[in-house]
């Protein structure tokens, strides 16, 4: 299957080239050769999906698969018992879940290379984007491909490189350039955690290696038995801290400030990166790692279910009183990846214990293609009204039809309507977790509700409530074909998606697992997600002064949350009051006043030296001719009166 | 007196000329050189002085080898040597001598300053 090479080479080579051509070529030849590239890698991971899928003697389940492997760097050479010694190397590895990462990155960036098309026309810097698209592309398919945690670290952190520059696209904005910085330096932070994990894992282990770290040779393990360190074993350390990196990239609780602030980039990016792809990176690591994380450090597992239900609840209801439609999107998005942490959290080994874990793979790529497609409805809207506020909206679906209809599809869909994608995956996942905890259940089903509750708040915001205010002699009107085909297209994934048997592809020991709808569940999930919705829409479906009252009747918790409950302001409190004002500040001044001022010192005593003898060079030959006389003189006198 | 001086240059012619004098005229020359070569001004007069030095160089090596060891002529070979790079030299040192003055329409040594670097903006650079 070396063929699968080409996936990741051709986004390189289009980044490679776009970038060099940057405005040499037009914006639209550069958007066409984008386009086309992703296209063709599209067809190819489809290509793989379905020989990987579907290619014969594969009854027994799925095995993963290394596709090409490369040796790169050897730190040991092998020797008995540390398994062929510690190397990192490049390679391809296919399995289910790398399988099903490949055709969801390919597909929304290939829809999102089509809907920018139309949605960056005319922007200045266009190639550009474009070249970064394809340089994040091919960061996320490497990173989902990696054969060992180390070539995953590497192309985790171009995939935040790549966010960065995306984010700061346009960087004459301040607003962007901040969230940019931000983006970056709060997932370094967390990756700092999972670079520390990786090395404590990788020296006890002996290994980077996926394979190796999840078969069932406990061996592995053996080393880092009885180790421990401040009460805990060193391998739930490694385990936390690789999930601290995750959470990072997967904005969970308390690492989740950047991913609100990352929507000043364009909106297609938004759709692709932070909504669809590198935001679920973290759980993908996650679930990569599972077996590991299952078998040796349970309690790191239940942690991480505890996080991402904290998570889930916490953004679900920030998400209600945000009036930006993006933040809107952004935290749900949150919340949607924190439902998916829970699925992993919660789940076991395997069958029908393994149905949390499939269920959060499933809910992965469902979210992915209606998260994408609201993403880019929000664009289509945005592109349209030309801003982000909701109290600028209201009564578009007269102007925009296709978008209002995709968009309804999506908020149906995320809200966990029969038989919209996102019902069969939420519902797996709250099926998994009552039988973990019927509170953690409940709690899960309450977010499930409200988030029906603000996804229908911001349709109704955004396509009803009141009319149109018209301004400026600006109607709003339906976007061009480059953006509503991939508006379609979503939609139908969107539509069809659910009723993928994804048992039969993705599990977590490679079986086949026949998921059935659990009945009470279903109906409960329903029932909750309709009551979510009627009340939004008796709240927010004509013009009413019942959302304003509520607000001041809870006044506190509605500027809480409208403050995002302060996590921000507490950063910046930790940052500039303590950080900066207590440490860097003194250690600052020492570096100013005794590091650099002893080397000042030096130079500033040699430059004054200089300036004593520096009239001696004054460059003209007769005076040294005269100096160098008479120096002659002095020497042939003193030879000739006093050597013998 | 007059018998006296006729005799001392009868002397003087037959038993040929002492080294000394040789010696003195090329010390004259040597320290007009020099002279010259730091109190003048103009960087013709420059080159002119380092002649007269050579000149003088050129004179010692002849007198020694005559005087000193008549059978061997490596001093005369020195010499026509010495003369042979001097005049290498002063074709040399006329070009660009020549051309100074072309672009900066001045022989004078004290005032050919445009390499050397300013003395107070310099540090002001540095600081900077």
């Amino acid at each position: 299957m070396h063929y699968t090479l080409f996936i990741l080479i051709l986004p390189l080579l289009s980044f490679v080239v776009l970038g060099l051509m940057d405005t040499r070529w037009k914006a639209r030849t550069a958007g066409t050769v984008g386009t086309c590239v992703l296209a063709t890698v599209a067809l190819l991971s489809y290509f793989t999906a379905f020989s990987y899928f579907f290619g014969g003697h594969r009854e027994g389940g799925y095995s993963a698969e290394i596709a090409m492997n490369f040796e790169w760097l050897r730190f040991t050479s092998p020797t008995e018992g540390n398994l062929g010694g510690l190397h990192i190397d490049l390679g391809i590895l296919l399995d289910p879940i790398s399988v099903m990462m490949l055709v969801v990155i390919t597909t929304v960036s290939l829809m999102v290379h089509i809907y920018s098309l139309g949605y960056m026309k005319g922007e200045k810097g266009f190639e550009r984007y474009y070249a970064f698209l394809s340089l994040f592309t091919f960061s996320m398919l490497g990173l989902v491909v990696a054969t060992n945690i180390f070539q995953m670290y590497i192309f985790w952190e171009l995939v935040g490189v790549s966010s960065y520059l995306l984010i700061g696209f346009y960087y004459t904005k301040p607003e962007a350039v901040a969230a940019s910085k931000k983006a970056f330096i709060v997932t370094r932070f967390a990756d700092l955690g999972f670079l520390i994990g990786i090395l404590l894992l990788s020296f006890y282990t002996g290994t980077f290696d996926f394979q190796t770290l999840t078969s069932d040779n406990a061996g592995v393990f053996a080393g880092a038995a009885g180790a421990t360190f401040m009460g805990a074993s060193v391998l739930s350390w490694a385990m936390a801290l690789i999930f601290i990196g995750g959470a990072g990239k997967s904005a969970m609780f308390p690492l989740h400030i950047w991913l609100p602030d990352a929507m000043e980039g364009p909106t297609p990016v938004s759709a692709l990166i932070h909504a669809a792809t590198m935001v679920v990176a973290g759980v993908y690591l996650v679930a990569r790692l599972f077996p590991v994380y299952v078998v040796y450090t349970p309690e790191v597992l239940n942690g991480v279910a505890y996080v991402g239900a904290f998570t889930a609840l916490f953004s679900a209801v920030i998400a209600c009183v945000q009036t930006d439609i993006k933040r809107v999107l952004a935290f749900s998005t949150i919340s949607q990846i924190g439902f998916m942490m829970v699925g992993l959290g919660v789940s076991k080994m395997g069958g029908h214990d393994g149905l949390g874990y499939m269920s959060s793979m499933f809910h992965l790529f469902t979210h992915a293609m209606f998260k994408a497609l609201l993403f880019l409805g929000a664009g289509s809207i945005i592109h349209a009204v030309h801003s982000n506020e909701m109290s600028k909206m209201g009564g578009l679906r007269k102007y925009m039809p296709l978008t209002h209809w995709t968009f309804l599809i999506a908020c149906l869909a995320i809200a966990g309507i029969p038989p919209f994608s996102g019902f069969f995956s939420k519902d797996e996942i709250l099926t998994a977790t009552l039988e973990f905890s019927p509170y953690l259940g409940i709690w899960m089903s309450l977010t499930a509700g409200l988030t029906a509750f603000y996804m229908f708040r911001l349709y109704y915001n955004i396509f009803w409530n009141r009319a149109y205010k018209i301004e400026h002699n600006h109607t709003p009107h339906e976007s061009p074909l480059a953006m509503t085909l991939p508006l379609m297209f979503l939609a139908a994934v969107t539509c069809a998606a659910g009723f993928i048997p994804f048992g039969n592809f993705v599990t977590n020991d490679g079986q086949h697992y026949h998921s059935h709808l659990e009945m009470n569940v279903a109906l409960a999930s329903v029932a909750v997600a309709l009551i979510a919705i009627g009340l939004a829409t008796f709240m927010y479906f004509k013009e009413n002064p019942l959302p304003e009252k509520l607000a001041k009747t809870f006044s506190g918790l509605h500027r809480a949350a409208s403050h995002r409950f302060y996590v921000d302001e507490i950063y910046l409190f930790i940052t500039k009051k303590i950080i900066f004002k207590r440490i860097s500040k003194p250690v600052a001044w020492f570096d100013r006043k005794a590091i650099d001022a002893s080397m000042n010192g030096m130079a500033n005593f040699v430059q004054a030296k200089y300036q004593q003898v520096r009239p001696f060079q004054s460059g003209r030959v007769q005076q040294y001719a005269i100096v160098m006389i008479f120096g002659a003189l002095i020497l042939a006198g003193i030879i000739i009166l006093f050597v013998r | 007196m007059i018998t006296k001086i006729i005799e001392f240059i009868e002397n003087f012619l037959s038993s040929g000329v002492p080294m000394s004098a040789y010696l003195i005229v090329g010390l004259i020359m040597f320290f007009a050189g020099v002279y010259g070569f730091v109190t003048r001004k103009n960087l013709i007069m420059v080159l002119i002085s380092i002649e007269l030095i050579l000149n003088a160089a050129d004179l010692n090596f002849a007198v020694f080898n005559r005087y000193l060891y008549p059978e061997q002529t490596e001093g005369f070979f020195f010499t026509l040597f010495a003369i042979a790079v001097s005049a290498c030299e002063a074709a040399v040192a006329i070009a660009i001598i020549i051309n100074i003055y072309r672009n900066l329409n001045n022989i004078d040594v004290e005032k050919l300053e445009t390499l050397k670097e300013p003395d107070e903006t310099y540090r002001e650079i540095i600081r900077s």
